[in-house]
């Protein structure tokens, strides 16, 4: 394997509120090379989207990165100025929010606002270089150099999240985020930004982190999947072995719970409810829903160990098999 | 014997601009009846703009159809009365998609439930209305007192759409029109909810109309399904057949494109046509034409629809030389 | 670790996660105030205006108020606090007389311009039709009038001698209604659609049910807001025509005391004190009045809510 293009060691964010205290991250780890997909899936309010906000460095008051580097093509994000991390956010990692389609401005047009994307990021760039470029990720999401002229609502909702697809590619970054980029369109629209996005990203080399919680997504589309729970990776594996044999018992009730041709009417849900993240339990914070719940699960969190096959799990079940 | 609910060739068309009138065909000619001693569960299903939601609207009595008549219990729902009408408006009851939104952030979760206790009488006092919160609340398989007294963002979205339902049940309601109630809800959770309102059909009677544009939970779930598309009926029948041997062209890449989670059965290859726009057709044929592969010149003209089986029809000019079947007769296909 | 700690009280088996403890509304509030800095700035301000009111309306003598009570143009000293003025009145008195004046009026044509601007919302944004269409069409037609040259002509065409602070309060509300009722009428209009109107129609809510029951208890926070910028125009309002001689004339209201004293040439004559103390006093009013309003605004908009 080469050099990974995107590592995130032991990231740590915290939320102060009201309510106390909230670990919304905690000791997240992962790497990631070029030309990879990873899923990561979780339940709302299991630190998806934080980990995305974190790695651009987005995290607002009253949250904080409490520890933790990002490494993208070997410098660490965390350590930038805020004048270089603006940079490094379009040329290095591409983020696509969550309903960004419903983010651009309606009566700017299209090109205007690529062009206000370059110039925010590259101010020296020419103004024929900065059009060439826009032009050139246009076409790349299969949009035609019409839509340059055209201003929002002239697009569908599928074309816009093209849009912004190209918006983000747009200085060829080596990481892009996507988070749910397609959960307000319909499966044939969602299809195609898919096909989309993967198009882009064997063009550029890029490695792409898709956020989402629907698996039948990532099942179609990823390389690997990270299943989040309360803030902490519990599993990660290549897809093959995460929906044909999960290891984790949350990732195997997550599994067991999907709907597909074969079984119908069977409905299987996961027992219990995803812990608050302000009083989270002791130990393995999946431990109270867990059918094999030990001792030692309910007084120390589990370590995200590697397994045989390039996996790893935390979970006390493998790590005390690994260690007899 | 009168039907429980019917919709006799309803259409529903938006007009917009004041001078330059221009109107949209949201549901075109539709009929439909739901039998009262034969509770089933129907998927109307179609993207955003197939006029599923106003299908939904027409059904609750808060859009007026533009033309034919919706009946209840056989009285035109826009005509009701007194009794007639506080009897509708209990029977026919729904379940919305934001489990948020129906909340108001104003009152506690309990407001959700004592507002159609109280409105509609249900109970003799506080005991009574109480007992009758705590079994509906169970019925959909909440702890009464994990979740009342509580505001609603203090409950998870899971929690939240329950006790939606449970304010459905507690209206003991003939017909339930579920709108996209699980495409908000964490994965983990769906199941649960599904599983609530197959309960509902099977032990309380309730006949319910599941509209959504997730085919993976129609399949688990309905009986029978209709496929719509920018208004008009594309194909109809029973579940199994339909979205295991779809015949429309529609219908067919609507399947091919559904992300199973399953790593055996990946997306298919038949390409697809880009709707490149929000086109404002006018055009008087098949509304599926312009994106379908398998377009003829007979498609300028409204296919149909023709008969495939005893459980399964498609408006489309593939199956010509099938019989057809008047667009009145459609319940006929729909297996309860 | 302190949350970890209370999990592990003994005994507590595995499947019940200790529950998010909500802090108390007092708690929340402190909190609130901490972060809303304008707000806190503002109810402060105006708490020590309503105590200097409240305490001098039971301390003093109010019958000073009124011209010929004491000795005349006297400066500030120990027998009086603030002086007093050309008319042998003791301005200590007057300001408090006054204040209390001055809030009446402005509680009047606030509160009066707020019910009509409610009630007026409420028909025209929940119901819709014709009748919106008009009050919409009026209030817009009128909210752009410069309000002050309307103000002067009517206050300038009424008999001097039968104007009190009432007579002004009226004035004053006549144009202050059409504020509220867009603002109302606009957040009714969004709040409507909102999915929970819905359930309470399926709940078997009727429109008036819902008006009052499901969205007048969410509106509360702009309702108090607009009563708030009521307020504010009311007593800016009759400040000014007061300030022209429009007011009152035989009441210390504020504007009527810098009135007398610019017309008695109260700078040329060294009596400085006497259009100092209501001039501050206004001043203290409108930016209290003014920072509430910015904090409120805060309130109301969660998306400008400020965060820890």
């Amino acid at each position: 394997m080469d050099e990974p293009v995107l590592q995130i060691k032991d990231l740590q964010v915290t939320y102060y509120t009201d309510l106390g205290r909230a670990k919304a991250l905690d000791g997240v780890s992962l790497s990631l090379s070029a030309g990879e997909k990873l899923g990561l899936v979780g339940e709302s309010g299991s630190g998806k989207s934080t980990m995305a906000l974190a790695v651009m460095r987005m995290i607002k008051p009253p949250g904080r990165i409490e520890g933790g580097q990002v490494i993208v093509d070997g410098v660490d994000l965390t350590s930038l100025s805020n004048e270089e991390m603006l940079e490094a956010r379009l040329s290095k990692v591409a983020y696509i929010p969550q309903g960004a389609m419903n983010s651009l401005n309606p009566v700017i047009r299209i090109g205007a606002q690529m062009m206000d994307a370059i110039k925010a990021h590259i101010p020296q760039m020419s103004k024929a270089d900065m059009e060439a470029r826009c032009m050139e990720a246009l076409q790349s999401v299969d949009l035609k150099p019409s839509v340059y002229r055209m201003y929002p609502h002239e697009l569908s909702g599928g074309m816009k999240q093209r849009v912004c697809i190209a918006i983000g590619i747009l200085l060829a970054p080596s990481v892009i985020i996507a988070d749910e980029p397609t959960s307000a369109l319909d499966v044939v629209t969602q299809r195609q930004v898919m096909e989309t996005i993967d198009r882009v990203q064997s063009h550029l080399g890029a490695a792409v982190i898709l956020i989402g919680h629907d698996m039948g997504l990532m099942a179609q589309f990823v390389d690997k999947v990270a299943v989040m729970y309360a803030g902490r990776l519990m599993e990660m594996s290549s897809v093959r072995d995460m929906f044909l044999d999960p290891k984790h018992p949350y990732a195997q009730a997550l599994i067991a719970s999907l709907p597909n041709l074969d079984n119908k009417g069977h409905f299987q849900g996961i027992p219990g409810r995803a812990p608050s993240l302000w009083r989270l339990p002791t130990g393995c914070p999946f431990h109270p829903r867990c059918q094999y719940a030990m001792d030692i699960c309910r007084t120390e969190p589990p370590n995200f160990e590697p397994l045989p096959g390039g996996r790893r799990v935390a979970c006390y079940l493998y790590t005390e098999k690994a260690r007899a | 014997m009168t039907p429980l609910l019917e919709f006799k060739n309803v259409t529903k068309t938006y007009s917009r601009g004041l001078l330059n009138k221009s109107f949209t065909t949201a549901l075109n000619n539709l009929s439909l009846t739901l039998e009262e001693d034969e509770p089933t569960i129907l998927t109307v299903a179609g993207e955003s703009g197939s006029g599923k939601t106003t299908l939904a609207m027409l059904m609750l009595g808060f859009l007026p159809p533009t033309s034919g008549q919706i009946l209840y219990k056989g009285k035109d729902i826009s005509k009701l009365k007194g009794d007639d009408r506080t009897t509708f408006r209990r029977e026919v009851q729904a379940v919305f998609q934001d489990p948020f939104a129906v909340f108001n952030p104003f009152y506690t979760v309990d407001h959700l439930l004592t507002v159609p206790i109280r409105r509609f009488k249900l109970a003799r006092n506080k005991k009574e209305a109480r007992q009758r919160m705590d079994e509906s609340l169970q019925a959909v398989g909440l702890q009464p007192e994990d979740v009342l007294g509580r505001y609603p963002h203090q409950l998870s979205g899971g929690q939240r759409q329950r006790i939606n339902v449970a304010r459905a049940l507690i209206l003991r309601p003939k017909v339930l029109v579920a709108d996209e109630p699980v495409s908000m809800v964490d994965a983990s959770l769906r199941a649960s909810i599904l599983q609530t309102l197959q309960t509902l059909q099977r032990d309380y009677g309730v006949s319910i109309v599941y509209i959504t544009h997730d085919l993976t939970t129609a399949y688990h779930i309905s009986k029978s399904i209709i496929v719509l598309y920018r208004g008009n009926v594309m194909e109809a029948g029973d579940v199994d057949t339909v979205i295991k041997d779809p015949q429309h062209p529609y219908t067919r890449l609507l399947i091919d494109s559904i992300p199973w989670p399953d790593i055996h059965r990946q997306w298919g290859s038949t390409g697809i046509k880009v709707q490149e726009s929000e086109i404002h057709d006018t055009a008087t044929g098949c509304k599926f034409a312009a994106r379908c592969p398998a377009v003829m010149d007979i498609c300028k003209t409204p296919p149909p629809l023709y008969r495939l089986s005893s459980h399964q029809a498609a408006s489309c000019f593939l199956y010509r030389q099938q019989s057809e079947i008047e667009p009145e007769k459609l319940s006929e296909l729909l297996p309860a | 670790m302190a949350t970890n700690a209370i999990s592990q009280a003994p005994g507590a088996t595995a499947a019940t996660t200790p529950e998010v403890r909500q802090p108390s509304r007092l708690t929340l509030l402190l909190r609130y105030l901490r972060r809303n800095k304008s707000l806190s700035i503002g109810l402060f301000l105006l708490f020590l205006l309503v105590a200097f009111t409240v305490v001098g309306l039971l301390a003093v003598d109010t019958a000073k108020a009124y011209p010929l009570s004491v000795r005349t143009k006297q400066p500030p000293s120990l027998q009086y606090p603030l002086g007093t003025d050309f008319f042998g009145r003791d301005l200590l008195a007057a300001m408090v007389v006054g204040m209390w004046q001055t809030a009446l009026i402005g509680l009047l044509a606030g509160g009066i311009a707020t019910i009509a601007g409610v009630v007026l919302g409420f028909i025209s944004g929940y119901f819709g039709g014709p009748l919106d269409a008009g009050i919409k069409g009026i209030s817009s037609i009128l909210l752009p009038i410069p309000v002050l040259l309307i103000q002067v002509v009517i206050a300038g065409s009424l008999d001097k001698r039968d104007v009190t602070i009432y007579t002004l309060a009226f004035v004053v509300v006549l144009l202050a209604w059409m504020g509220p009722t867009l603002v109302i009428r606009s957040q009714v209009l969004s709040m409507k659609e909102r999915q929970f109107v819905s359930v309470a129609k399926l709940s078997g809510m009727g429109d008036l049910a819902i008006i009052f029951q499901e969205l007048l208890p969410n509106l509360l926070p702009f309702i108090v807001a607009s009563f708030v910028t009521a307020v504010f125009a009311a007593e800016f309002s009759a400040f000014y025509l007061a300030v022209l001689g429009l007011g009152p004339l035989r009441e210390p209201l504020l504007g009527n005391l810098i009135w007398s004293a610019q017309s008695q040439g109260a700078f040329f004559n060294g009596w400085w004190w006497w259009p100092m103390w209501p001039a501050l006093a206004m001043v203290l009013i409108l930016g209290s009045l003014a920072l509430i309003i910015m904090g409120l605004d805060e309130f109301a908009n969660p998306r400008v809510r400020r965060s820890e």
